[in-house]
Protein backbone atom coordinates (compact mmCIF):
# COMPACT_ATOMS: atom_id res chain seq x y z
CA UNK A 1 0.00 0.00 0.00
CA UNK A 2 2.75 2.68 0.83
CA UNK A 3 4.70 1.58 -2.03
CA UNK A 4 1.62 2.02 -4.20
CA UNK A 5 1.32 5.62 -3.07
CA UNK A 6 5.44 6.50 -3.30
CA UNK A 7 5.26 4.74 -6.95
CA UNK A 8 2.50 6.67 -7.64
CA UNK A 9 3.98 10.09 -6.64
CA UNK A 10 7.10 9.23 -8.42
CA UNK A 11 4.88 8.52 -11.33
CA UNK A 12 3.22 11.63 -11.47
CA UNK A 13 6.49 13.53 -10.42
CA UNK A 14 8.52 12.51 -13.07
CA UNK A 15 5.27 13.06 -15.99
CA UNK A 16 5.44 16.35 -14.50
CA UNK A 17 9.24 16.70 -15.07
CA UNK A 18 8.45 15.30 -18.75
CA UNK A 19 6.21 17.64 -19.99
CA UNK A 20 8.00 21.02 -18.04
CA UNK A 21 11.65 20.05 -18.43
CA UNK A 22 12.83 22.84 -20.98
CA UNK A 23 15.28 20.58 -22.96
CA UNK A 24 14.18 17.63 -24.37
CA UNK A 25 17.13 15.62 -23.55
CA UNK A 26 15.40 16.49 -19.58
CA UNK A 27 11.88 15.08 -20.68
CA UNK A 28 13.71 11.87 -22.02
CA UNK A 29 15.44 11.44 -18.62
CA UNK A 30 11.69 11.64 -16.75
CA UNK A 31 10.25 9.85 -19.01
CA UNK A 32 12.65 6.53 -18.54
CA UNK A 33 11.97 7.00 -14.78
CA UNK A 34 8.53 7.60 -15.69
CA UNK A 35 8.66 4.11 -17.81
CA UNK A 36 10.73 2.18 -15.05
CA UNK A 37 8.29 3.28 -11.88
CA UNK A 38 5.22 1.99 -14.30
CA UNK A 39 7.20 -1.39 -14.88
CA UNK A 40 7.52 -1.55 -11.51
CA UNK A 41 3.53 -1.18 -11.15
CA UNK A 42 2.70 -3.45 -13.61
CA UNK A 43 4.96 -5.99 -11.65
CA UNK A 44 2.31 -5.12 -8.80
CA UNK A 45 -0.57 -5.63 -10.80
CA UNK A 46 0.75 -9.42 -12.20
CA UNK A 47 1.93 -8.44 -15.35
CA UNK A 48 5.15 -9.54 -15.67
CA UNK A 49 5.58 -10.00 -19.54
CA UNK A 50 4.22 -6.47 -20.01
CA UNK A 51 6.76 -5.37 -17.06
CA UNK A 52 9.45 -6.46 -18.91
CA UNK A 53 8.19 -5.32 -22.54
CA UNK A 54 7.95 -2.08 -21.10
CA UNK A 55 11.58 -1.78 -19.46
CA UNK A 56 12.73 -3.31 -23.32
CA UNK A 57 10.55 -1.82 -25.75
CA UNK A 58 9.86 1.52 -23.89
CA UNK A 59 12.93 2.29 -22.30
CA UNK A 60 15.59 0.42 -24.31
CA UNK A 61 13.90 1.05 -28.31
CA UNK A 62 11.47 4.14 -28.18
CA UNK A 63 13.76 6.61 -26.03
CA UNK A 64 17.09 5.16 -27.57
CA UNK A 65 15.00 6.42 -31.03
CA UNK A 66 13.71 9.99 -29.43
CA UNK A 67 17.82 10.82 -27.85
CA UNK A 68 18.73 9.84 -31.60
CA UNK A 69 16.52 12.16 -33.14
CA UNK A 70 17.60 14.86 -30.80
CA UNK A 71 20.98 14.43 -30.99
CA UNK A 72 20.69 14.59 -34.64
CA UNK A 73 18.08 17.65 -34.63
CA UNK A 74 20.68 19.68 -32.21
CA UNK A 75 23.67 19.39 -34.11
CA UNK A 76 22.05 21.45 -36.17
CA UNK A 77 23.60 25.35 -36.84
CA UNK A 78 20.41 27.17 -35.46
CA UNK A 79 19.49 26.65 -31.54
CA UNK A 80 17.30 24.33 -30.69
CA UNK A 81 14.45 26.22 -29.40
CA UNK A 82 13.75 29.46 -31.17
CA UNK A 83 11.67 32.05 -28.96
CA UNK A 84 9.48 31.29 -26.03
CA UNK A 85 7.57 28.74 -25.26
CA UNK A 86 3.99 28.44 -25.97
CA UNK A 87 3.11 27.11 -21.86
CA UNK A 88 2.73 30.79 -20.32
CA UNK A 89 0.14 31.45 -22.91
CA UNK A 90 -1.74 28.58 -23.50
CA UNK A 91 -0.68 26.35 -20.43
CA UNK A 92 -3.71 27.81 -17.85
CA UNK A 93 -6.58 27.13 -20.37
CA UNK A 94 -4.49 23.72 -21.03
CA UNK A 95 -4.25 23.00 -17.68
CA UNK A 96 -8.19 23.87 -16.73
CA UNK A 97 -9.62 21.60 -19.97
CA UNK A 98 -7.27 18.62 -18.44
CA UNK A 99 -8.60 19.39 -14.72
CA UNK A 100 -12.54 19.16 -16.11
CA UNK A 101 -11.31 15.79 -17.81
CA UNK A 102 -9.63 14.82 -15.13
CA UNK A 103 -12.39 15.77 -12.70
CA UNK A 104 -14.91 13.78 -14.75
CA UNK A 105 -12.82 10.64 -14.73
CA UNK A 106 -12.24 10.75 -11.14
CA UNK A 107 -15.92 11.60 -10.36
CA UNK A 108 -16.76 8.22 -12.65
CA UNK A 109 -13.97 6.26 -10.56
CA UNK A 110 -15.29 7.44 -7.23
CA UNK A 111 -18.79 6.70 -7.91
CA UNK A 112 -18.00 3.49 -8.96
CA UNK A 113 -16.10 2.75 -6.03
CA UNK A 114 -19.23 4.16 -3.66
CA UNK A 115 -21.86 2.12 -5.86
CA UNK A 116 -19.54 -0.94 -6.16
CA UNK A 117 -17.71 -2.17 -10.07
CA UNK A 118 -19.90 -4.24 -12.00
CA UNK A 119 -18.85 -7.50 -11.74
CA UNK A 120 -17.45 -9.70 -14.92
CA UNK A 121 -19.65 -11.02 -17.07
CA UNK A 122 -20.31 -14.63 -16.86
CA UNK A 123 -17.55 -16.40 -18.78
CA UNK A 124 -15.00 -14.07 -19.20
CA UNK A 125 -13.15 -14.44 -15.39
CA UNK A 126 -10.45 -17.16 -15.61
CA UNK A 127 -7.44 -18.36 -15.12
CA UNK A 128 -7.37 -17.05 -11.88
CA UNK A 129 -4.24 -19.42 -10.64
CA UNK A 130 -2.04 -18.96 -13.42
CA UNK A 131 -2.64 -15.58 -13.92
CA UNK A 132 -0.28 -13.09 -15.45
CA UNK A 133 2.22 -15.06 -15.61
CA UNK A 134 4.70 -15.39 -18.93
CA UNK A 135 3.42 -18.70 -19.83
CA UNK A 136 -0.28 -18.04 -19.29
CA UNK A 137 -0.15 -14.74 -21.40
CA UNK A 138 2.05 -16.49 -24.00
CA UNK A 139 -0.41 -19.31 -24.13
CA UNK A 140 -3.34 -16.84 -24.67
CA UNK A 141 -1.22 -14.74 -27.00
CA UNK A 142 -0.35 -17.80 -29.39
CA UNK A 143 -3.66 -19.53 -28.92
CA UNK A 144 -6.83 -16.88 -29.02
CA UNK A 145 -5.18 -14.09 -29.95
CA UNK A 146 -3.34 -15.38 -32.87
CA UNK A 147 -4.62 -13.23 -35.49
CA UNK A 148 -3.97 -9.72 -33.79
CA UNK A 149 -0.31 -11.06 -32.80
CA UNK A 150 0.04 -11.81 -36.66
CA UNK A 151 -1.41 -7.77 -37.29
CA UNK A 152 1.13 -6.26 -34.96
CA UNK A 153 3.72 -7.81 -37.67
CA UNK A 154 2.00 -6.09 -40.44
CA UNK A 155 1.68 -2.80 -38.52
CA UNK A 156 5.34 -2.81 -37.75
CA UNK A 157 6.08 -3.84 -41.24
CA UNK A 158 4.09 -0.54 -42.39
CA UNK A 159 5.86 1.59 -39.99
CA UNK A 160 9.54 0.52 -41.06
CA UNK A 161 8.06 1.48 -44.97
CA UNK A 162 6.93 4.32 -44.30
CA UNK A 163 9.87 5.38 -42.36
CA UNK A 164 12.22 5.07 -44.69
CA UNK A 165 10.34 6.46 -47.29
CA UNK A 166 10.12 9.60 -45.31
CA UNK A 167 12.99 9.56 -43.82
CA UNK A 168 15.54 8.10 -46.71
CA UNK A 169 18.52 9.73 -47.83
CA UNK A 170 18.14 13.01 -49.76
CA UNK A 171 20.87 12.04 -52.02
CA UNK A 172 20.26 11.24 -55.41
CA UNK A 173 19.74 7.64 -56.40
CA UNK A 174 22.66 6.15 -58.29
CA UNK A 175 22.81 6.85 -61.98
CA UNK A 176 21.21 4.27 -63.60
CA UNK A 177 22.46 2.43 -66.94
CA UNK A 178 22.02 4.08 -69.96
CA UNK A 179 18.45 3.13 -71.12
CA UNK A 180 18.64 1.27 -74.71
CA UNK A 181 16.54 2.71 -77.46
CA UNK A 182 14.24 0.17 -77.08
CA UNK A 183 13.55 1.08 -73.23
CA UNK A 184 12.89 4.58 -74.41
CA UNK A 185 10.20 3.20 -76.93
CA UNK A 186 8.03 1.59 -74.26
CA UNK A 187 5.88 3.37 -71.50
CA UNK A 188 7.36 3.60 -68.11
CA UNK A 189 4.84 0.72 -66.37
CA UNK A 190 6.44 1.66 -62.84
CA UNK A 191 6.82 5.62 -61.67
CA UNK A 192 9.93 5.59 -59.48
CA UNK A 193 8.93 5.70 -55.99
CA UNK A 194 10.61 9.04 -55.09
CA UNK A 195 8.56 10.94 -57.40
CA UNK A 196 5.37 10.06 -55.87
CA UNK A 197 6.48 10.73 -52.68
CA UNK A 198 7.92 14.14 -53.31
CA UNK B 1 -7.24 -8.90 -2.81
CA UNK B 2 -4.24 -9.04 -0.94
CA UNK B 3 -4.12 -6.81 1.81
CA UNK B 4 -0.40 -4.60 0.22
CA UNK B 5 -2.80 -3.87 -2.74
CA UNK B 6 -3.72 -0.86 -3.10
CA UNK B 7 -7.58 -0.75 -4.46
CA UNK B 8 -8.25 -1.12 -8.22
CA UNK B 9 -9.64 2.55 -8.20
CA UNK B 10 -6.26 4.30 -7.42
CA UNK B 11 -4.34 3.02 -10.08
CA UNK B 12 -7.44 3.88 -12.59
CA UNK B 13 -7.28 7.36 -11.10
CA UNK B 14 -3.46 7.11 -11.34
CA UNK B 15 -3.85 6.26 -14.94
CA UNK B 16 -6.30 9.32 -15.81
CA UNK B 17 -3.86 11.83 -13.91
CA UNK B 18 -1.13 10.36 -15.98
CA UNK B 19 -3.23 10.48 -19.24
CA UNK B 20 -4.32 14.40 -18.53
CA UNK B 21 -0.66 15.32 -18.14
CA UNK B 22 0.28 13.80 -21.80
CA UNK B 23 -2.63 16.28 -22.60
CA UNK B 24 -1.86 19.57 -21.36
CA UNK B 25 2.04 18.40 -22.39
CA UNK B 26 0.59 17.67 -25.92
CA UNK B 27 -1.49 21.67 -25.88
CA UNK B 28 1.27 23.29 -24.14
CA UNK B 29 4.51 22.40 -25.75
CA UNK B 30 5.25 23.90 -29.02
CA UNK B 31 8.64 21.61 -28.89
CA UNK B 32 7.54 18.17 -31.14
CA UNK B 33 9.69 15.75 -30.05
CA UNK B 34 8.09 16.99 -25.99
CA UNK B 35 4.82 16.85 -27.90
CA UNK B 36 5.58 12.70 -29.09
CA UNK B 37 6.46 12.07 -25.72
CA UNK B 38 3.48 12.86 -24.09
CA UNK B 39 1.22 10.98 -26.30
CA UNK B 40 3.47 8.32 -25.28
CA UNK B 41 2.34 9.57 -21.65
CA UNK B 42 -0.97 9.16 -22.63
CA UNK B 43 -0.37 5.44 -24.22
CA UNK B 44 1.32 4.14 -21.25
CA UNK B 45 -2.06 5.47 -18.90
CA UNK B 46 -4.13 3.69 -21.09
CA UNK B 47 -1.60 0.59 -20.89
CA UNK B 48 -2.00 0.93 -16.90
CA UNK B 49 -6.05 1.13 -17.15
CA UNK B 50 -6.24 -1.91 -19.54
CA UNK B 51 -3.53 -3.85 -16.89
CA UNK B 52 -5.55 -2.86 -13.77
CA UNK B 53 -8.90 -4.20 -15.41
CA UNK B 54 -7.06 -7.36 -16.49
CA UNK B 55 -6.44 -7.37 -12.89
CA UNK B 56 -9.66 -6.73 -11.65
CA UNK B 57 -11.37 -9.61 -13.91
CA UNK B 58 -8.43 -11.99 -13.81
CA UNK B 59 -8.35 -11.97 -17.75
CA UNK B 60 -5.54 -11.29 -19.80
CA UNK B 61 -7.46 -9.99 -22.69
CA UNK B 62 -6.11 -6.75 -21.34
CA UNK B 63 -2.57 -7.62 -21.08
CA UNK B 64 -2.95 -8.90 -24.86
CA UNK B 65 -4.68 -5.44 -25.67
CA UNK B 66 -1.33 -3.72 -24.04
CA UNK B 67 0.84 -5.78 -26.20
CA UNK B 68 -0.83 -4.28 -28.92
CA UNK B 69 -0.90 -0.93 -27.64
CA UNK B 70 2.55 -1.12 -26.78
CA UNK B 71 3.34 -2.27 -30.63
CA UNK B 72 1.22 0.61 -32.11
CA UNK B 73 3.14 3.49 -30.10
CA UNK B 74 6.40 2.09 -31.63
CA UNK B 75 4.77 2.45 -34.70
CA UNK B 76 3.53 6.17 -33.72
CA UNK B 77 7.25 6.82 -32.46
CA UNK B 78 9.42 5.95 -35.16
CA UNK B 79 6.54 7.23 -38.00
CA UNK B 80 6.81 10.93 -36.12
CA UNK B 81 9.90 11.04 -35.26
CA UNK B 82 10.64 10.30 -39.11
CA UNK B 83 8.01 13.33 -39.82
CA UNK B 84 9.63 15.71 -37.04
CA UNK B 85 12.98 14.68 -38.75
CA UNK B 86 11.74 15.42 -42.35
CA UNK B 87 10.33 18.55 -41.00
CA UNK B 88 13.57 19.81 -39.68
CA UNK B 89 15.32 19.05 -42.93
CA UNK B 90 13.03 20.99 -45.19
CA UNK B 91 12.56 24.35 -42.79
CA UNK B 92 15.39 24.17 -40.18
CA UNK B 93 12.50 24.85 -37.46
CA UNK B 94 11.47 23.05 -34.17
CA UNK B 95 8.45 24.53 -33.39
CA UNK B 96 4.90 22.89 -34.28
CA UNK B 97 3.25 26.04 -34.28
CA UNK B 98 5.61 27.31 -37.20
CA UNK B 99 4.73 23.91 -39.36
CA UNK B 100 1.73 25.68 -41.47
CA UNK B 101 2.67 24.09 -44.63
CA UNK B 102 -0.07 22.21 -45.52
CA UNK B 103 -2.13 25.32 -44.40
CA UNK B 104 -4.64 25.76 -47.58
Amino acid sequence: MIAFWLLSFALIATGVFTITASKPVYSVVGLLGNFVILAILYLTLNAEFLAVIQLVVYSGAILILFLFVIALLSSGVKPFDIGPDRAPRIGVPAFVLALIGLCVIVFSVVRAAVVGAPNAPEGITGQADAFGSVGDFGVALFTKNLLPFEVTALVLMVAVIGVVLLAGDEKPAPPRRKPHARDLEREPIVKPVEKLIR
Amino acid sequence: MTQWLAPMESYIALSAVMFFLGVVGVIARRNPLIVLMSIELMFNAANLALVTFAKLWANNAGHIFAFLVVTVAAAEAAIGLAIVVVAFRRAQYVDVDEASVLKG
